[in-house]
């Protein structure tokens, strides 16, 4: 068994000495036999066969031939990418952009959509849960009984974990300040597998109780930076909305709380419901919901089978309580359709991330193939040789799969690192929000394994086309002169030219997608969404959190509504419940309409907001009827009610409704204007009803106040500020943007979208422009000859130069053809980010269309100019 | 070139259990090195065997490793130092089945090229 132990060095130096052995003795019959020395030596030779291949062939024997058969591919493939460093680091550089926006693409995914929540054991059995109800698209959240129902009966689900993000009055000295983080049922820290960095988590019993248990737990950062990281933090207390919280433990660093795009400052347990909602106390009510779930599942179990469990429960719990669950049920979504946080926007612009980056892989190892592809023909005859040396065919395959790899695993090496840079990219596409903010790619072992994939399979992709070709490699043909013929006509040109055809095409799909996209942000940015985004201040007004009531609410709102028009610069100022543009719902209530008679099977229903009088004014949205509210619509006056133009259109089919009624939640209301069609949520919402009852007589202790001002927002800022303090220094200040930041808020999508598509679509460009470069020049430098000769035929620099051209051009026209068939089918898929644009939008097919034809232009140009220089006399003596 | 490679190992294949038997068979009478083993197979079948070195030495070393021969390094007198392989105690329990192995199937292909003479003799 001595073989084992033998280095795979000495076993070879032992098999050489045995083969010249055997030869030696055969020489030496020979000459025994009466032949001279040479013919003996030559007999010898000629009997034993080729050396090389006994010697391969027995090393065959020998077992775990492929490592040492990879470590000599290795070792030859590096040596052969050093002598040619111009053509290494080009088609390096090509991979890394391809499979670096690949591996980037990933690790958002990974990071925002599957794997959401740093730390979080088993995301993968994670599923979000929302109640439903009957006949409504809306969702509704969940109330306690419910929740604690639903966690009593599964036997599917490992936990139901309850979760309400709340924003909080935080004080500190005399100061305070608002802070994010949620309720939550006491297992939460349990189930989702976290370890206290300090202290505890919440206890069963903390579940329980109204307002039982003032205890927080507190986030590493908070933890660091409003404490600096005080050791001895647990059993101190903290102020949260004016109740005095004991700190019991302080989350694991990197734990950033469950809520795709913020990062959590603390948790509270159910106990503390009532602290933290403005809407009171909904322990003890089955009506009253307040939760946004997740739901644990068992290992094993499918989300579908989780469904249909949580469907029976809800079932017979209609069945038991029907006068509060009427209707009511839930429905359970994998974490990237997590339907309360950023997960759901985000997700169909990664999905098209993710469709431009493949693109730009496919251009790039397209690139890295026709690279290869040059080369191959240039290294025909070093393959030749091998060939006769007796390497086997399946051997040179290796060989070039073995070089493809090692570029690909140097521009993975480089594409990751590319991806660790970009992981923040995401955040500083979206829009300042002047919050904590958390979504960052992931790199984990998933996203490397994917990344790996991708670079074997780009490997494959772009080195099997020349391994193929020099698979073909025919020694007879090798020996004759390589002098191939017209321009572009040299061997194989088409596997070439439709390499070249294809990256044109993708470019140009990803450059008219960069175009409908770009074209849509400009439609939304000069198109007006009804009311001002210029000189129009917003800030926040949180009663609730401070503990007044209503009286004292009313009070306070009109004393700060008299300083804040008083000041300095302020034209007029009003509050609403619900600012447009922002991520808070509307109100939201069935609605009946005199002399208008719905449809049996039809409830009308339509949003509504609460405003103070001059809200219409101050927002700059024109009445085209009737007045505004004034401040005697109070809660002693006849209710009122102003209506916009599409609910005039719908209700009263476009004749003047003031002085109609209107009945709300039982209560009649007389409109009393007419207010311009305005958008209420976002850009892309569709003309809707909508109607605004006053403040005064449907009154909300939290609500917006927005300022029509020309002065600077940090003056306007810091006043609004000194007005609250003034008035309560115990109140929470939120800090004041403008208009236009809060509507540039919706639009994230769309921003990211195109961020994303012109950097891809650029490296696209890029990458195209070089394929088509080095197809070209390669044609020049082959077809020299025949240039020549046409030169010397008397063709002038002029011919010379449109006949390259040309053929650049007709593969580029190839290419556009391509592209466009493809972009007519696929821009569809962009359909739910592009505004006021067609997805065949004739101006983004005309602008990618001249883009292409001005690189592929330009690429063909300097090989075109090469091709002039040519000298005839030299050209053909060559 | 490529295509003699392809031969050889068909080769391999179709031969690779009578090599085998024939080396162990061979080695059985005298430890021997690569060279003196080729000639005795060839000169022992009446010149017609003549074993490829290609297939040979591939052999050699698969048996060495199953462990049924064993190699030594050798001095020769006047010449370079010899790989003499022997045959080991396992390959010697190898030798019988692989003889009887043969000899079956020997009498099965004499039994379809020749059924008559085949039917007689059983």
């Amino acid at each position: 068994m001595s073989w084992r132990f033998r280095s795979r060095g000495r076993r070879n130096r032992e098999l050489d000495e045995e083969i010249q052995a055997h030869l030696k003795l055969a020489e030496r019959d020979g000459v025994e036999s009466g032949r001279t020395p040479e013919d003996a030596r030559s007999a010898a030779r000629r009997e034993f066969g080729n050396v090389n291949l006994v010697a391969e062939a027995t090393r065959d024997s020998w077992g775990r031939r492929w490592l040492a058969d990879l470590l000599q591919d290795l070792r030859i493939g590096a040596r052969m990418l050093r002598r040619r460093p111009g053509f290494t680091v080009l088609a390096v550089l090509c991979l890394t952009l391809g499979i670096g926006a690949t591996a980037a693409v990933f690790s958002w995914i990974e990071g925002v959509l599957f794997r959401p929540y740093p730390l979080v054991a088993h995301q993968e059995r994670l599923v979000a849960i929302s109640g439903t109800a009957r006949g409504s698209t809306e969702l509704s959240d969940i109330s306690w009984l419910d929740f604690q129902d639903l966690a009593r009966s599964s036997t599917l689900a490992g936990a139901f974990i309850a979760e309400k993000i709340t924003g909080a009055r935080l004080s500190i000295g005399d100061r305070s300040e608002v802070a994010v983080g949620s309720v939550v049922s006491a297992n939460y820290f349990d189930a989702l597998g976290l370890h206290m960095a300090l202290g505890r988590g919440l206890e069963p019993a903390e579940n329980v109780g109204r307002n039982a248990h003032p205890v927080a737990v507190i986030s590493y950062q908070f933890w660091q930076e409003r404490y600096h990281g005080d050791p001895a933090i647990i059993g101190k207390t903290q102020m949260l909305n004016g109740v005095r919280h004991t700190i019991i433990g302080v989350a694991p660093e990197g734990f950033y709380g469950t809520f795709v795009g913020y990062s959590w400052r603390f948790w509270v347990p159910v106990s503390m419901q009532e602290t933290f909602d403005p809407a009171g106390y909904k322990l003890e009510d089955r009506g009253g919901g307040w939760i946004e779930g997740f739901v644990l599942l068992k290992p094993g179990v499918t989300r579908e089978q989780a469904q249909q469990e949580v469907s029976a429960i809800a079932a017979r719990l209609e069945r038991e309580y029907p006068e509060t669950n009427r209707g009511r049920g839930f429905k359970l979504f994998p974490l990237w359709e997590t339907p309360f946080n950023n997960a759901g926007a985000l997700a169909p612009t990664l999905g098209v991330a993710l469709c431009v980056v493949v693109f730009v892989l496919l251009i790039a190892c397209a690139n890295v193939g026709n690279l290869l592809l040059v080369r191959s023909f240039a290294r025909r005859h070093e393959m030749t040789v091998r060939l006769a040396l007796g390497a086997g065919r399946v051997r040179l395959f290796k060989q070039v799969l073995t070089e493809g790899l090692i570029l690909s695993a140097l521009a993975a090496a480089g594409g990751v690192l590319l991806a660790y840079w970009s992981r923040n990219l995401l955040v500083r596409l979206l829009p300042p929000r002047g919050r904590p903010m958390f979504l960052a790619g992931q790199l984990d072992w998933r996203v490397l394994a994917a990344t790996a994939g991708v670079c074997l399979a780009a490997t494959l992709l772009f080195a099997l086309v020349p391994a193929l070709q020099s698979g073909k490699a025919d020694l007879t043909a090798a020996l004759r002169s390589e002098s191939s013929g017209v321009v572009g006509g040299g061997r194989r040109p088409w596997l070439r030219s439709t390499l070249v055809v294809v990256q044109v095409g993708l470019s140009f799909l990803l450059l008219v997608g960069a175009g409908l996209v770009l074209q849509s942000l400009e439609h939304i940015r000069n198109s007006s969404p009804g009311f001002s985004v210029e000189h129009v201040v917003l800030t926040n007004v949180n009663l609730a959190v401070a503990g007044y009531d209503a009286q004292r609410a009313r009070t306070f709102q009109d004393e700060l509504m008299d300083r804040v028009r008083a000041l300095p610069g302020v034209d007029s100022a009003a509050y609403a419940r619900v600012v447009p543009f922002s991520f808070q719902n509307y109100s939201a209530a069935p609605i009946a309409v005199e002399g208008y008679e719905p449809r049996r099977d039809q409830q009308p229903a339509a949003e509504y907001d609460e405003v103070s009088p001059g809200y219409f004014a101050t927002m700059g949205i024109p009445l085209v009827s009737g007045r505004d509210f004034t401040r005697s619509d109070d809660e002693n006056a006849p209710p009122v009610a102003i209506v916009n133009e599409a609910m005039v259109e719908q209700y009263w089919r476009g004749a003047d409704p003031v002085g109609q009624r209107l009945e709300v939640k039982g209560k009649w209301m007389q409109v009393v204007g007419v207010a311009r069609q305005a958008k209420y949520r976002g850009f892309m919402e569709t003309s809707q009803p909508f109607f605004y009852v006053p403040l005064r007589q449907n009154f909300s202790s939290i609500v917006a106040l927005e300022v029509r001002t020309a002065a600077p927002l940090p003056a306007v800022s810091s006043a609004l500020i000194h007005e609250i303090r003034a008035l309560d220094p115990d109140l929470p200040a939120y800090e004041a943007i403008g208009m236009r930041e809060q509507v540039e808020r919706t639009t994230a999508a769309p921003h990211v979208a195109v961020t994303l598509l012109t950097i891809f679509s650029s490296f696209a460009l890029l990458l195209a422009a070089v394929g088509l470069y080095s197809v070209m020049s390669y044609a020049v430098s082959q077809g020299t000859r025949e240039l020549g000769l046409r030169m010397a035929l008397g063709a002038r620099a002029g011919d010379l130069l449109r006949l390259v051209v040309r053929q650049g051009l007709a593969l580029t026209a190839g290419g556009v053809l391509l592209g466009a068939a493809a972009a007519f089918g696929l821009t569809r898929l962009l359909g739910y980010l592009l505004y006021q644009v067609s997805p065949r939008d004739p101006l983004a097919f005309g602008a990618a269309f001249a883009v292409m034809t001005v690189v592929a232009l330009a690429a063909s140009l300097l090989p075109a100019w090469r091709a002039t220089r040519i000298d005839p006399v030299r050209a053909l003596q060559s | 070139m490529a295509a003699r490679k392809v031969q050889y190992q068909d080769r391999i294949q179709i031969l690779q259990g009578t090599l085998d038997m024939l080396i162990l068979q061979t080695l059985a009478w005298a430890p021997r090195h690569g060279y003196a083993l080729s000639r005795a197979i060839r000169t022992n079948s009446g010149e017609i065997l003549k074993v490829d070195t290609g297939s040979l030495y591939p052999a050699l070393h698969r048996l060495e490793r199953k462990g049924w021969i064993a190699a030594e390094w050798k001095a020769s007198e006047q010449g370079p130092r010899l790989r003499v392989y022997r045959l080991t105690k396992a390959g010697r329990r190898q030798l019988l089945p692989q003889r009887s192995r043969w000899e079956r199937l020997n009498r099965a292909i004499a039994g379809i090229l020749n059924p008559a003479r085949a039917r007689s003799a059983s």
